[in-house]
């Protein structure tokens, strides 16, 4: 991805998308080891390899990919909140992931038939994001319609993640993609993968802790800055090496 | 292979009295197949202690790739760098990749991931002791690759020409990522090797951990290794346990001077004569300690994959749920079978 430098990509844009992509990444590298079945061990790892993929290319548009990820405090990070929070059990790890991949299909969709800066980038990226976002249908589907009790928590899953999905759609500068047609679009699709899934699309509200867009604003949930401690400890512990 | 109509045609002739078939023709047949460097396949005859051997044998390797997962992935959410991030991240799904094509290879000898995965959660089955040491520092990550994977390599490549061939050619794949695996750690140790003096001494301590543990890797010496002789002269096994620790020795040597790291032996040293590196005795003590269930991991490493197991029925049970409801099969689906 070198047709476009860091002098045209808009870093607030390239942060906000990058941060994205490698704190989901993060996350979803935590599984490795404690995946409910050996299919996906490889599933998993395959869609934090995709992002953090992402991620390196979306960081060295904005600067350093390792001074961005391992150097910034935690009010620097500019990625959602919906991302950085916690596994949970595999239907909350599945939830975050059907919110998010249904947002970056439509948005890396977007972005891949404009001739922006991030053009090059959403072009390849959507073709992985296609995948994860039916990965996550699939598995949407089976643990919804699965056993009472696979329905029972992913249907909890879905109501504790969706006050985090209104940040995706305020806007963010550079980005020239329209937020509202995007969101239209999205609840579409999210409600007519729950209703196959036999799930009932959430009520309350579809904003964070304080107000939607906190994340993006360098707000963030307590979990994060641990989440943060660990992924930046040894890299911070032996300032100016090289790896 | 070859023979595979041979065998069938001595079938037909010792078919006649239902019950009573005589496998003397079978096994003829099959002995020379195996002397002849055939593969033998799964509907092959073949005899009761050959699939069981190989059984035990590939179910062995199959536990070894998923548990040691897990020392691995201990460094997954600390690597310093993103690019060594990217690449542990997938060297680690290679290695569920490796478990999924050798529990695939176990079962075309009748027997399943279940039932294999119940042996392992239940301690009937073993997986590499290697494993049962932990991973305290970031250097121990490239020690695993340089020196576990190295040593894997060294058993492994000779597996590629199994007389068992599901098997050989789960192998041939799985040499080629784990020669990867060996590099990205040789990789990983040089540019600690070559960083700050902290790191040096990062990498110095892990070597000096991982190196006799890797030797112990090849198994007891030829004259106490009790499934070797058999296993060679079914062409499972290529190499005795010495000859193949002496030929990682003397590979090792020259790479660890290159690393500009040092081997934890002072006995370590060129013999002109055998035209090999002579080398220290392993302490067998705790070799057999570590299989007995007394290294420093075995308790964490088991109960941590019974736990992701445990916890992961109810997701099994949607997924067959679901296929039942949807597909009218039994709910037999890729993912539900573990």
């Amino acid at each position: 991805m070198t047709a476009t430098g860091p002098a045209t990509a808009p870093v607030t844009a390239a942060l906000a998308l990058g941060d994205d992509a490698l704190v989901l990444s993060h996350r979803l590298g935590e599984w490795a080891g404690h995946a409910p079945v050996l299919e996906e061990e490889v599933a998993l790892a395959n869609i934090a390899l995709d992002l953090l993929g992402q991620a390196r290319v979306l960081l060295s548009l904005a600067g350093d990919e390792d001074e961005l990820a391992y150097l910034r405090e935690e009010r620097a990070f500019r990625n959602l909140q919906l991302v950085e929070q916690p596994n949970g059990d595999f239907a909350h790890t599945i939830a975050r992931q059907l919110y998010f991949s249904t947002y970056q299909q439509l948005l890396y969709a977007e972005l891949a038939a404009g001739d922006g800066p991030f053009a090059p980038l959403a072009a390849k990226a959507v073709k992985e994001v296609a995948y994860h976002r039916d990965h996550a249908e699939q598995w949407t589907l089976r643990l919804g319609d699965g056993t009472q009790s696979s329905h029972e928590r992913t249907q909890r899953a879905c109501d504790a993640l969706w006050r985090f999905t209104g940040e995706m759609f305020q806007p963010v500068e550079g980005l020239t993609t329209d937020p509202a047609a995007l969101e239209t679009r999205w609840l579409e699709s999210v409600t007519d993968v729950l209703g196959r899934a036999t799930l009932t699309v959430p009520e309350g509200p579809r904003s964070g802790a304080w107000t939607a867009g906190a994340g993006r604003q360098g707000l963030h949930t307590e979990s994060f800055g641990r989440m943060l401690a660990e992924m930046q400890h040894l890299h911070r512990s032996h300032p100016g090496a090289s790896w | 292979m070859a023979t595979a109509a041979a065998q069938r045609t001595a079938g037909t002739e010792t078919d006649g009295a239902p019950g009573t078939v005589d496998t003397t023709a079978y096994q003829h047949a099959f002995d020379a197949a195996v002397a002849a460097d055939e593969r033998i396949e799964p509907r092959d005859w073949m005899p009761d202690a050959y699939r069981s051997t190989l059984i035990r044998q590939i179910a062995q390797h199959a536990h070894s790739e998923i548990i040691g997962m897990q020392p691995e992935a201990n460094w997954i959410t600390r690597a310093p760098s993103l690019r060594r991030k990217a690449i542990l991240m997938a060297k680690v799904q290679d290695e569920a990749g490796h478990g999924l094509y050798l529990y695939s290879a176990a079962e075309t000898l009748g027997t399943s991931r279940d039932e294999l995965l119940d042996k392992l959660h239940t301690g009937r089955q073993k997986y590499s002791s290697i494993f049962n040491y932990p991973t305290l520092t970031w250097a121990d990550v490239g020690a695993i690759g340089w020196l576990v994977d190295g040593a894997a390599i060294t058993n492994q490549v000779p597996l590629c020409r199994c007389s068992y061939g599901p098997y050989a050619r789960a192998m041939v794949r799985i040499c080629k990522e784990e020669s990867f695996h060996q590099r990205q750690g040789y990789e990983l140790l040089l540019a600690l090797g070559k960083g700050t003096p902290e790191q040096h001494a990062m990498a110095q301590d892990a070597v000096n951990r991982w190196w006799w543990p890797s030797l112990m890797m090849f198994g007891p010496p030829d004259d106490e290794s009790q499934h070797s002789a058999q296993s060679m002269e079914w062409k499972i096994k290529r190499h005795s346990n010495d000859e193949l620790r002496q030929r990682f020795v003397d590979i090792c040597v020259p790479q660890a001077e290159s690393l500009g790291l040092t081997l934890p032996d002072p006995d370590l040293r060129w013999n002109e004569e055998r035209g090999h590196h002579d080398f220290g005795s392993i302490d067998w003590t705790e070799f057999w300690e570590v299989l007995k269930g007394n290294g420093p991991c075995n308790e964490q490493r088991i109960t941590q994959r019974k736990r992701a197991h445990d916890e992961g029925a109810w997701v099994r049970e949607a997924a067959a749920a679901y296929a039942a409801k949807h597909t009218g099969g039994t709910g037999e689906t890729g993912a539900t079978r573990a």
